[in-house]
Parts: C-alpha cells; sequence; structure tokens
C-alpha cells in the first residue's frame, strides 16, 4: 500500500511539472522520465534475476525503429507503438531462448552482441530502414510546447505502468521465483521454480516498456539513425542508475535514474569533452565505495535517526 | 586457384586476431574478469608504437617491448589498486568497474591525441611476397609472424615459469592456491599486467597496418570477444585456433557476401556458437 501512494504521489507530481516549468525543463525531465523506464525495465531482468543484461539498447532500438517504419507506411501513432510493445516482447521470447541459459559473462556479452546484430541488420537493409542514412518520422500537428507535453505525458504514462509492474511483480510469485533464481538457480530449480519460464518472463518485461520508450522516442524526435537509437549508452546507463539507486531494489533504479540525469543537467553540460570521463569516474568510485547503491545507504540513515528520536 | 589467396589472407587475419585476443583470454580466463579496457590498451600501445617512430625513429618492432612493458605497469598498478578490491563480487561489479575505467582512459587519449586517424608509414616497408599463385603484402605477414611469435612466447611462459605455473594455479582453484603459497594478490595484479602488456603488444604491431584512433577500441574489443567465445575460453592454444578461425571466415564471408556483412557475420557467429557450444572449440580446460 505505501509503495502504491509513493508511485501515486511522485507521479502527480511530475504531472504537474508542465504548468510551470519551461520548454527547456520539460525536455530534460522528459529525457529523466525514459531513463527511469529503461532502468527499471533493467532492474526486471538485471535486479531480480540477477541476469546482467545489455540488451536494453536492442530492445530500445529495436521498438523506435519498428514504430517508425510503421509510421513511415501511414500507420496511426498509437497502433505503432503498440506494435513497437509487441516486437519487443516477441524479440525476448526469442532472444531469451538463445541466450538465457548462459550465466555470468556469457550472458552480458551475448545480450550486448544482440543490439551490435540489430544495428548492423538495419544498416545493411537501406531499403526498408533508410540504413545508414537514417529514417525521418512525420511531425505531428499542433505547436511546439503542445508537442513537448504530449511526449512528456506518454512518458510519464508509461513510467507509471512500468513501475506499477514492478510493484506487482515484487509482491507475486513471479518476483519471489526470480529472486530465488538471482541468490542460486539451481536450487532453485530443484525446489520446483521453472526457471527458463520466469527468466524468459523478467526478460520479457524488460523488454515491453523499453521498445515502447524507443517508439515514443523516435516520433518525439523525428529521427532516428542506428548509432543513435542502438547506442551502447542506453544499455549501461540503466545500469549504472540501478546500481546507483540499489540493484533489487523496488523504486532504486528510478531514484537512480533521477539522481543521474540531475548530475549530468548539473555538471556535465560544463565539461562536454570530457563528459565520458566524468562517467567513468561516477561509475569507478560507485563501484568501489557504494556497491549497494543510495536506497540502502539512505535507509540505515532514517534507521539511525529513528533510533536517536 | 583465388581460394589460396583468400585463405592466406585469412591466416594473415587471423595471427592479428589471435594477438589481440589472447591478453583478453587470459584476464577473463584467471581472473573471471571481463577487462573493457583491452581494447583501448591496444590503442594505447598503437599510439606508444606512432609516437616512438614519429619522434625517435624507433621501428614498431621495437616498440613492441617498450608498448608491452609500460602496459604491463599500468596494468598491474589498475589491478592492485582497484580491481582487487572487488575481484570476489558478482560479474555485474567488475565489468562495470572495467567499463568505468575504460571511460575515462579513451575520454583522456581523446582529448590528449583527438580522433584523428593516423598511420604509421615505414621508411622502408618489406614489399610484397610472392608464393606461387599467392600475393601477400609483407608488412601484414611480418606483423602476423611477430604476433604468433607473441602469443607462443606467453604460452611458453605459463607453462615453464615458476610465476605462469601460479598463474594456472590460481586459475584453477584460487583458495588451493593461496594454500600452497601463493601470493594471490600478485598473482591477480601479474596476470591483469601480462594482458595488457599483450595489448600494448598487439597494439604496437597493429600500429603498422591499421590506422590509430581511439574510436577503434571497442572494435578491438568486439574481435576478442569472439575469438575467445570461438576459440574457447581461458588457454593460449584456444585464443590461436579462435583467431585463425575468425579471420578465415571474415575472409571468406567478406568474399561471397561482401565486406559490408563481416561484422554482422562474425557476431552472428559468436551468438550462434553461444547457442549451440558455449564452451568454444578448444573447450574450457586448465591455462596451459
Amino acid at each position: 500500500m505505501k509503495n502504491w501512494l509513493i508511485l501515486a504521489v511522485s507521479a502527480l507530481i511530475c504531472a504537474s511539472l508542465p504548468f510551470y516549468a519551461d520548454n527547456y525543463m520539460l525536455r530534460v525531465v522528459t529525457t529523466a522520465v525514459m531513463y527511469v523506464i529503461l532502468a527499471q525495465s533493467w532492474n526486471f531482468i538485471g535486479g531480480l534475476a540477477g541476469y546482467p543484461s545489455f540488451a536494453t539498447a536492442a530492445f530500445f532500438g529495436l521498438g523506435a525503429y519498428t514504430s517508425a517504419v510503421l509510421q513511415s507506411h501511414h500507420v496511426p501513432l498509437l497502433a505503432a507503438w503498440s506494435a513497437a510493445a509487441v516486437a519487443a516482447v516477441l524479440f525476448a521470447v526469442l532472444i531469451g531462448g538463445a541466450i538465457l541459459h548462459l550465466r555470468g559473462h556469457y550472458f552480458a556479452i551475448a545480450s550486448l552482441v544482440v543490439a551490435e546484430v540489430l544495428r548492423e541488420v538495419i544498416n545493411t537493409t537501406p531499403d526498408i530502414t533508410g540504413g545508414g542514412m537514417g529514417l525521418n518520422l512525420p511531425v505531428p500537428h499542433g505547436s511546439i510546447a503542445a508537442q513537448a507535453q504530449f511526449f512528456f505525458y506518454a512518458m510519464l504514462i508509461l513510467a507509471v505502468m512500468c513501475v506499477a509492474t514492478a510493484i506487482v511483480v515484487r509482491d507475486s510469485k513471479l518476483g519471489f521465483g526470480l529472486r530465488c533464481i538471482q541468490q542460486n538457480e539451481d536450487a532453485a530449480s530443484i525446489l520446483g521454480v521453472n526457471a527458463y519460464a520466469y527468466k524468459t518472463t523478467a526478460f520479457m518485461l524488460s523488454a515491453v516498456f523499453v521498445g515502447v520508450a524507443g517508439a515514443i522516442y523516435a516520433s518525439w524526435v523525428h529521427y532516428i539513425e542506428p548509432p543513435d537509437v542502438f547506442d551502447i549508452m542506453l544499455a549501461v546507463k540503466p545500469l549504472v542508475m540501478a546500481l546507483l539507486g540499489g540493484v533489487g531494489t523496488l523504486f532504486g533504479p528510478a531514484i537512480g535514474a533521477i539522481v543521474l540525469m540531475t548530475f549530468e543537467e548539473l555538471v556535465w553540460r560544463n565539461f562536454l569533452t570530457v563528459h565520458a570521463a566524468v562517467l567513468g569516474v561516477i561509475i569507478v568510485l560507485l563501484v568501489l565505495f557504494l556497491p549497494n547503491g543510495l536506497l540502502p545507504l539512505l535507509r540505515s540513515w532514517l534507521d539511525r535517526l529513528r533510533g536517536h528520536s | 586457384m583465388i581460394y589460396f589467396q583468400i585463405l592466406a589472407n585469412g591466416l594473415v587475419l587471423g595471427g592479428l586476431y589471435a594477438c589481440i585476443a589472447v591478453g583478453f583470454s587470459l584476464v577473463w580466463g584467471v581472473l573471471n574478469v571481463i577487462n573493457i579496457l583491452h581494447g583501448t590498451f591496444i590503442v594505447l600501445g598503437s599510439y606508444i608504437a606512432f609516437f616512438a617512430y614519429a619522434y625517435a625513429g624507433i621501428h614498431p618492432f621495437i616498440s613492441v617491448a617498450i608498448a608491452g612493458l609500460l602496459l604491463y605497469a599500468l596494468g598491474y598498478t589498475l589491478q592492485l589498486t582497484m580491481i582487487n578490491r572487488v575481484i570476489a563480487a558478482p560479474v555485474l561489479i567488475t565489468l562495470t568497474l572495467t567499463f568505468g575505467l575504460d571511460l575515462i582512459l579513451n575520454n583522456a587519449m581523446l582529448v590528449a591525441f583527438t580522433a584523428d586517424y593516423r598511420k604509421v608509414n615505414l621508411a622502408n616497408p618489406l614489399g610484397s611476397i610472392e608464393i606461387g599463385p599467392v600475393f601477400l603484402p609483407g608488412d601484414r605477414v611480418a606483423v602476423m609472424v611477430l604476433a604468433v611469435v607473441l602469443t607462443l612466447i606467453l604460452y611458453r611462459v605459463l607453462r615453464d615459469s615458476r610465476i605462469g605455473r601460479a598463474i594456472v594455479a590460481v586459475r584453477m582453484d584460487r583458495e588451493a592456491a593461496a594454500l600452497m603459497g601463493v601470493d594471490v594478490k600478485r598473482i591477480n595484479a601479474v596476470t591483469f599486467g601480462m594482458g595488457a602488456f599483450m595489448a600494448g603488444a598487439a597494439g604496437a604491431l597493429l600500429s603498422v597496418v591499421y590506422p590509430i584512433s581511439p574510436l577503434a577500441s571497442s572494435s578491438f574489443l568486439g574481435k576478442a570477444f569472439v575469438v575467445c567465445v570461438l576459440g574457447g575460453l581461458g588457454s593460449v592454444p584456444g585464443a590461436l585456433v579462435g583467431g585463425l578461425a575468425l579471420g578465415i571466415i571474415e575472409s571468406f564471408g567478406a568474399t561471397w557476401l561482401g565486406p559490408e556483412h563481416a561484422v554482422t557475420l562474425s557476431f552472428g557467429l559468436l551468438l550462434l556458437l553461444l547457442f549451440v557450444r558455449p564452451s568454444g572449440i578448444m573447450g574450457k580446460r586448465g591455462y596451459e
């Protein structure tokens, strides 16, 4: 119940944003909400099941291209977005069948390679996808401000759906099974957890919202190209955000996403040439000194405060 | 007879791939760390060779030792001060750490050397070699031979030297090795240093045949992945077999399907192999 309350309150606060934020702010927040979706989605497979997935970029790019190609054939917006969700889920089932029996490093690499293969496939099929030239999307009607609001609310609704799913999964049999798999997969299998089905479900959950986020992103920026939507950073940043907030926790990835995006806006824009290095320093410090993330740290502080009062 | 030419091209390419991958395979096999830095180490080795040739006139083949030793020092320090602290943590943590370090090092190189492509242009190139119907560029053949020699030296070091046996022992059983008096932390650092040495040496060799840029690091890393999975992890012969196999496959693939599909082919092959035989052609055995 508490978790639903937290979700509702933060969603309402976000939803009120367009009434007082300017367009620049709205753009930044839309991006942040997108990363909340990516980080929370990664958490299904990477956090709960403990499978270090780099497939986020693959799902994102696939969703973006599915929707973009359909829209260039005059499919309406919402139908194209839904198709992106279907494509991402089907792809996750297909790829999951091939790589989810791998563990550890092998899984990480295989999931990383999936995005590279997709990128190359799109690069070498210019007749359908525009190849390296990229693809233009139809510009929607309405003023710039109205468009900005439309895509912001679209992202926000998707993020709420994603976090709501996380809450449901956490207290369900599925969530319990995934945590068992994370701790000891062989033991979980022996005790009757259908590891394959559970992992595939987690992989699907980690794909569906990312696919739609990619589709919304494509419509939002009107133009996509393979290096943009299959960017390796789209797979790495969600992972760093989850690490920052707390891997496997319910709201950790979302908190990590917001903290990292805020940091990016405040600090990185002043250091453009060493952008990547600053992220690198954050990652190194995080791994060495804060491996459990911010959320457990916050909790222990809260507990200490309560203990004193 | 064109097939002999394609095969020869593939073998030359494969020797280079083996040299790119062997250090990566060593670190992965012994430390269970995926060293994302590997590609950047290779590029750094290339830059060392480039500047040594441009400013001091040192031939890149001599720079192999210089680049190797400098990178050994860098790798040894990184492992001792940072990676050792999280060596026992789950996969995600060590992978993420080396990824973060890679971002820093690669960005530093981008700022210091810019993204411009450079190349070592030898004053006295080796010309071309003609064996029957097969033509081969002399520089590439020399690089390939040196790469294979370096790989074989590493093999002998691991087999015959005291430190090599200690590395193999750590790979087989970390705890048992510690009980036998092996200083595991130091061996970790030496292993990572040796991986970096091989990367730096490979980079110095490659500076003669490939253009150099910080942007090339990820493609080297990708090749190292594929070679390791192809040949089987954690053995020098595995890296050699995997490298040669990839070289030949890419060479024939580029001829039959067109060069633009070479990358798709190697990655597709990687996925297929992971699916049917994750342990690679040579299987998983002790690091010999």
